[in-house]
C-alpha cells in the first residue's frame, strides 16, 4: 500500500519538532542564521534544510491570524520533476510507497536548476557540498523499517501524520470536516495528486505562495503551469464527502 | 499541578493565563487539541498573541501586570450573577466561616499592618469561634461577616470600566472571558487553569493564583477531572526538586525549615502541627510529628530524633525578604558570602537583575559551578564590563553527566514520579550530580573527623551512606531511602514489620523513631513490591480509562492519587458531581471507592473534602498569606500609571524591595511596559540549547517584540538591531515589529508593552546578545521572593 502524510495545520503550534527532528535524522548541519524580523528560521529551504516551518502574520478586520506552514516534498503521485531527470537514477520512484527520492546520482546532472524549476511547490535545492540535488525523501530508510518519518514521530500534536494512502485520505476528510465548523473555508491542498496533503484553515495563499501548486506559477521551468496542470489533472481543493 | 497533563482533556474551558503553553509546554497541546476535538473551549488571556493564541477560541489581551484586577472582576461576576455551584461552596469551602471582629480593609490595606516594617500581623484575619473552638458558620451565606458576604464586599469596587481603564482588555472580551468561564460552575462541566511564569513573577504572583484557586472553587472546579489549578512546571524535574526541599523555607515533603526560638523537637512540632476540635476534620497535618521524626531518622540513623533535630540548621525568621534569592545576591553583593555553590543554575543570567548579580559574584573569595557547558557563571569575569585582573573570586568548574546518562527519577508536573534507566555513558569519565554531591559531603565528613570544628556531630554523625553502596552514589537505595523503612521490627496497624522493610505509606510512619522516610509524601513510591515509579503498565479499569488516570504508569504522589482533593468531586453521599467524568465513586461500605485514590479511605459525608487544611475547607478566605487573606490589585513596583481605581495603595504595601534601588514609576524615559519570555526552541538561560546548533539555527538571537505602532513612533524597521534600556542596565535586541502585540489604553492614555526573551548569554553564541535580565528588577512577590519579571519598565530606541 502506498503511503501519504495528512497534515492537520489547524492543529499545527510551530513548535518546530519536526524541522529539527527532519535535521537530526538526516545528520545535516545547522545554517548560521540571524534574526531577520521574523521566528521564521532558516529562511528558506536550502541544500541542508529540507523540512522548514514557514511563519506568516495575516490581519483581517482587526483579527490575526499567524499561520504556520510546515513545508516539506509532496511526494507528487505523478512527480513532475521526474521530467528534470536526465541521468538514469537520479531519481527514484518507490513503487511500494510513492515515496520520491533523489540519489546520489543527481550530482552528475548537468542542469541541477532544472529539478526545483520543474517542482510545482518550488521544493528542491543543491547541496553545494556533495553537489547533489536534494529534497526530503519520506524517511524511505524507516518507513521501509516499519517506523514513522522522524517529522511525524516528533510531532507533539496530531498535526502531522503518516501512513497508508487510504486511511490517509480518509483521515484527512474527517478533519476537514471537523475543521469547516471552527474555519469555514478549510480546505485540502491538492488531494489527489500528492502523498502530503495539507488540511488549511484559510486560503493558501496566506501561509506561501507554493502551499498550493494551483497558487504557483511556475515561471522558470520547462513546463508552463497549463502543461503542468494538463499533465497532473486538475487538482482537487475542495474535497467534500 | 492538581491534576496532570493527560487529564487535560476531560476539560470543557481551558483558561491559559499567565503562560503560552503552546510555545514552552509543547506537549500540553497534545492534551489541549484532544480536548478541543471533544468540544472544548480554549481561552488565552496574554499581552502578545502567541502560538498558543493561534489554537486558542479566544485571545483577549491585558497590560502584563493587571491579572488580578481582571479574576478579582470574575469573583464579582460570578456573585453578582449567583453562577457559583452552591452545593459544593457551602459544603466544601469556609465561605459560610464567619470572620473575626479584627479583620478590616480600607483603601487597599488589610488590618494589622506595620509600615515600618512592611508587614502584616496576621492574627487580626483569623476567624471567629465557637465555643469548641471551631470557626463559626453560616450556611445560608447570609451573616454580613461571613466569608461570602465579605468577598462580596471585597470585589463590588470591581466594575468592568474599572478593569478595562487599568488593564486595557477590551469590555467585550472582558464579558465574554466572563461568560464563557462562569459557565464551568454547572455540576456537570469542568473549568481549568493552565498558568506558568505569567502569574508566578510578579510582587501579587501568589495572589494571582490564590484569585484563580477561589475562583475554581466557587464554581466547583477543584477535585474534578478536567479542572484544577494547574502550574506548568517549567525544568521537567522542578515539581521534584521542589518537593525535596529546594527552597529555603521547607524541607523535604514540605515540612518547615526550623527557627532558632524552636529549641526541641517538640517545640518545633508544636508549631507546626495543627489542631481542630471538629471530628469530622481529617486535619492530616495533625500527623506532622511522624514525618518530621522519621526525616531526622533517615538523615541521621543512629540518634534519638529528639536529639537530632539540634543537628538541623535554623532560620531567624521566615521571611522571603531574609533568605529568598534576591536578598541572597543583595547580601552576596554586599560581601556577606565568601563562597557560592551554582549547582546546575546560571544566576548570571536566570536572576532578575543580572548586572547586580555578576557584580554580586566579584564578591566572593570562591564558586564552584557545576554543570554540563561553560556558562556565563562561572566566566562572569570575563563577561562585559569585567576587569579580570581587579576580580578575587576563584572560579572551580566541576563539569558533570547529563540527565540521560545517569539513572535517577523525576517528577513531572503532574506529580508523577517516573524512574529512568541510564542511557550512554558519560564522556571522559564525567559524574552524576548524585556521586560528586556524595564525595564532597563524604570529603567534608573526613576532614570535620580529624578536624573538628565549631560543631562537628551533624557532619560526622550524618548517615551519609545510606544513599551510596561501597562507597558510590546509588540511586535506587537513594530511591528506597526516600520511601523509607523501619529501623526495628515494629508492629504498625496490626501489621508486623521486621527491620529494614520498605514502609508501606506514610499512613505507617511513627514518631519514635521506629520509622525512616526521606520525604513523607513519597512513601509508598519504593515498597516491598519495589520501584512503583519504574512501572510501566497501560493498564486500568473502565472508570479510570474514562479519564485516563493509568495508575499503573509511574507512580504520583501522594499514595499515586492522580487528582488531588478529589473528595469534593462528590457530593456528600459519595455520587460523583459530573457521573460522565467520575473521579471517585462510592460504591457502598463493603467495595468502598472506585476510581481514582481518594483522598482518605473514610466513608463519604465522615470528614470534609479538603484533608489538608486545618478545618478541612476549601479556603475563599485565606489568612496565611503574607499580603492578605484576599487578593487586591496592586500595580507592578514599575508600572506607566501614578494610581489605580481600586484604592489609593498603588503597590503591593509588603512587596519584596530594595529602597535603595530606584524604580520607574510613571518615568518619561522609561514609558514602555516590558516583560520577558521564553521560546519553544531554548530552555531556561538558554545554557543546554544555545549550544545546540538546530535550536540556535531556528532562533539565533535575542529579540524584543513590539507593535507596528509602536515601531512607526520609534522610527525602527523590522528586523534591526534596537537598544533597550531599564533603570538598571542596557541591552540590544533585533527587534520584531509584529502586529500580535498591540498597544494599550490605559486610563485614556496609550501604553506600549514590548517583550523578550531570557534564553540568551554573552558566551555563545558569539552574536546572539546577552539576558533580558539585564533589565528585570531586584522586586519580589512577599511570600516567595519570587523576582517581578513579568512586568517592569523600559524605552527602546535605534541603535
Ligand atoms: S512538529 Fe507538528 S506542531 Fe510542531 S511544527 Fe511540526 S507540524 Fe507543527
Ligand atoms: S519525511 Fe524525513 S526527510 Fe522528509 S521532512 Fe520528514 S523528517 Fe525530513
Amino acid at each position: 500500500m502506498s503511503k501519504t502524510f495528512f497534515i492537520d495545520l489547524t492543529k499545527c503550534t510551530a513548535c518546530r519538532g519536526c524541522q529539527v527532528a527532519c535535521k537530526q535524522w538526516k545528520k545535516l548541519p545547522a545554517e548560521k542564521t540571524e534574526n531577520w524580523g521574523s521566528h521564521q528560521n532558516p529562511k528558506d529551504l536550502s541544500g541542508i534544510t529540507l523540512k522548514l516551518v514557514r511563519f506568516n502574520e495575516v490581519e483581517e478586520d482587526g483579527k490575526i491570524q499567524w499561520l504556520f506552514f510546515p513545508e516539506q516534498c509532496r511526494h507528487c503521485v505523478e512527480p513532475p520533476c521526474l521530467d528534470a531527470m536526465t541521468v538514469p537514477g537520479s531519481i527514484v520512484h518507490d513503487k511500494e510507497t510513492g515515496a520520491v527520492v533523489y540519489t546520489d546520482l543527481t550530482a552528475k546532472e548537468k542542469d541541477k536548476e532544472a529539478f526545483q524549476a520543474s517542482c510545482p511547490y518550488d521544493i528542491p535545492r543543491i547541496n553545494t557540498e556533495t553537489g547533489m540535488v536534494v529534497k526530503c525523501d519520506m524517511c524511505i530508510d524507516r518507513v521501509k523499517a516499519g517506523m514513522l518519518p522522524a517529522c511525524v514521530a516528533t510531532c507533539p500534536t496530531g498535526a502531522m501524520n503518516f501512513g497508508d494512502r487510504d486511511e490517509m485520505l480518509a483521515l484527512a476528510e474527517k478533519s476537514l470536516t471537523k475543521a469547516q465548523k471552527k474555519y469555514p473555508n478549510a480546505e485540502l491542498i491538492d488531494a489527489e495528486s500528492v502523498r502530503v496533503v495539507y488540511l488549511v484553515q484559510t486560503d493558501a495563499d496566506s501561509y506561501y505562495q507554493f502551499l498550493s501548486a494551483d497558487a504557483s506559477t511556475i515561471k522558470k521551468g520547462p513546463m508552463t503551469r497549463k502543461q503542468f496542470l494538463a499533465k497532473l489533472g486538475n487538482p482537487i481543493k475542495h474535497m467534500t464527502s | 499541578m492538581t491534576n496532570h497533563w493527560i487529564d487535560l482533556k476531560n476539560s470543557d474551558t481551558i483558561l491559559i493565563m499567565g503562560s503560552n503553553a503552546a510555545e514552552n509546554h509543547p506537549i500540553s497541546f497534545k492534551w489541549v487539541t484532544k480536548a478541543q476535538e471533544n468540544g472544548a473551549t480554549v481561552i488565552h488571556v496574554d499581552p502578545r498573541f502567541t502560538r498558543t493564541s493561534t489554537k486558542a477560541d479566544m485571545h483577549a489581551t491585558l497590560r502584563s501586570g493587571t491579572d488580578i484586577s481582571i479574576l478579582g472582576g470574575m469573583i464579582k461576576y460570578i456573585l453578582d450573577n449567583d453562577l457559583i455551584f452552591k452545593e459544593y461552596v457551602v459544603n466544601y469551602t469556609n465561605a459560610s466561616f464567619i470572620v473575626g471582629d479584627d479583620y478590616t480593609f480600607e483603601d487597599g490595606i488589610f488590618a494589622g499592618f506595620d509600615s515600618k516594617n512592611k508587614t502584616y500581623d496576621k492574627s487580626k484575619w483569623a476567624f471567629a469561634m465557637d465555643a469548641k473552638g471551631n470557626p463559626k458558620k453560616d450556611p445560608t451565606l447570609k451573616d454580613p461577616k461571613c466569608v461570602y458576604q465579605m468577598l462580596k464586599k471585597h470585589y463590588e469596587r470591581y466594575t468592568l470600566d474599572k478593569i478595562v481603564e487599568i488593564s486595557g482588555m477590551k469590555k467585550a472580551d472582558l464579558i465574554k472571558l466572563y461568560e464563557t468561564y462562569a459557565a464551568t460552575g454547572k455540576s456537570d462541566k469542568a473549568g481549568t487553569i493552565m498558568y506558568a511564569m505569567g502569574w508566578t513573577q510578579h510582587t501579587v504572583g501568589v495572589q494571582n493564583i490564590r484569585s484563580m484557586a477561589m475562583i475554581q472553587l466557587l464554581l466547583g472546579n477543584i477535585g474534578i477531572a478536567g479542572g484544577g489549578v494547574n502550574a506548568l512546571r517549567g525544568e521537567s524535574n522542578v515539581q521534584g526538586s521542589t518537593d525535596h526541599c529546594l527552597l529555603y523555607h521547607i524541607l523535604p515533603g514540605y515540612l518547615k525549615t526550623p527557627k532558632a526560638t524552636q529549641q526541641s523537637l517538640a517545640a518545633y512540632d508544636k508549631v507546626y502541627t495543627p489542631i481542630s476540635n471538629d471530628p469530622k476534620s481529617a486535619n492530616w497535618w495533625a500527623n506532622y510529628p511522624k514525618y518530621s521524626a522519621s526525616l531526622l531518622k533517615a538523615m541521621w540513623r543512629d540518634q534519638d530524633p529528639k536529639d537530632s533535630f539540634n543537628y538541623l540548621p535554623k532560620l531567624d525568621s521566615g521571611s522571603a525578604a531574609d533568605y529568598s534569592w534576591l536578598t541572597l545576591f543583595d547580601k552576596m553583593d554586599e560581601g556577606q558570602f565568601k563562597g557560592l555553590f551554582a549547582w546546575g543554575m546560571n544566576p548570571a543570567c536566570s536572576g532578575a537583575n543580572s548586572n547586580k548579580t555578576r557584580s554580586a559574584m566579584t564578591k566572593l573569595d570562591w564558586m564552584v559551578n557545576v554543570n554540563i557547558f561553560p556558562n556565563e557563571t562561572g566566566w562572569f569575569w570575563e563577561g562585559p564590563g569585567m576587569d579580570p585582573s581587579k576580580i578575587k573570586t576563584e572560579v572551580f568548574f566541576l563539569p558533570c553527566a547529563v540527565s540521560i546518562e545517569k539513572e535517577g527519577s523525576i517528577t513531572n508536573s503532574g506529580r508523577w514520579m517516573q524512574w529512568r534507566y541510564k542511557g550512554p555513558d558519560a564522556p571522559n569519565g564525567l559524574k552524576p550530580d548524585g556521586d560528586l554531591i556524595y564525595e564532597l559531603m563524604h570529603e567534608i565528613q573526613e576532614l570535620y573527623k580529624k578536624e573538628g570544628g565549631a560543631y562537628p556531630d551533624p557532619i560526622t554523625k550524618l548517615s551519609w551512606d545510606g544513599i551510596a553502596t561501597n562507597g558510590v552514589f546509588d540511586p535506587h537505595k537513594t530511591a528506597k531511602l526516600i520511601n523509607g523503612f523501619f529501623t526495628k521490627d515494629t508492629e504498625v496497624k496490626g501489621k508486623k514489620f521486621k527491620k529494614g522493610d520498605q514502609i508501606p505509606s506514610f499512613a505507617y510512619l511513627q514518631t519514635d523513631g521506629s520509622t525512616c522516610s526521606g520525604n513523607w509524601l513519597y512513601c509508598n513510591s519504593y515498597t516491598a513490591k519495589g520501584n512503583m515509579a519504574a512501572r510501566r503498565s497501560l493498564a486500568q479499569t473502565e472508570e479510570q480509562a474514562n479519564i485516563g488516570l493509568f495508575p499503573n504508569f509511574s507512580w504520583c504522589w501522594p499514595v499515586n492519587r492522580r487528582i488531588l482533593y478529589n473528595r469534593a468531586s462528590v457530593d456528600l453521599k459519595g455520587n460523583p458531581w459530573n457521573p460522565k467524568k467520575a473521579v471517585i465513586k462510592w460504591t457502598g461500605p463493603k467495595t468502598k471507592w472506585q476510581g481514582d485514590i481518594p483522598d482518605g479511605g473514610w466513608a463519604p459525608g465522615d470528614k470534609y473534602a479538603f484533608i489538608m487544611r486545618k478545618h478541612g475547607f476549601g479556603q475563599l478566605f485565606g489568612p496565611g498569606r503574607a499580603d492578605g487573606p484576599f487578593p487586591e490589585h496592586y500595580e507592578p513596583l514599575e508600572c506607566p500609571v501614578k494610581s489605580h481605581p481600586f484604592s489609593s495603595t498603588l503597590h503591593n504595601p509588603v512587596a519584596l524591595a530594595f529602597n535603595d534601588e530606584a524604580k520607574a514609576v510613571c518615568n518619561p524615559k522609561f514609558p514602555l511596559v516590558g516583560t520577558t519570555y521564553r521560546v519553544a526552541e531554548h530552555w531556561q538561560t538558554g545554557l543546554m540549547t544555545r549550544n545546540c546548533d538546530w535550536l540556535t539555527e531556528a532562533e539565533p538571537q535575542i529579540f524584543v517584540e513590539m507593535s507596528t505602532e509602536l515601531a512607526e513612533l520609534r522610527g525602527i524597521k523590522n528586523g534591526e538591531k534596537v537598544t533597550v534600556s531599564s533603570v538598571r542596565g542596557t541591552l540590544w535586541a533585533v527587534a520584531i515589529v509584529t502586529k500580535r502585540l498591540k498597544p494599550f489604553t490605559i486610563q485614556g492614555t496609550v501604553v506600549h508593552q514590548v517583550g523578550l526573551p531570557w534564553h540568551f548569554g554573552w558566551t555563545w553564541p558569539k552574536d546572539g546578545g546577552d539576558s533580558a535580565n539585564i533589565l528585570t528588577p531586584s522586586a519580589g512577590d512577599p511570600n516567595t521572593g519570587i523576582p517581578e519579571t513579568k512586568a517592569f519598565m523600559v524605552n527602546v530606541s535605534k541603535a
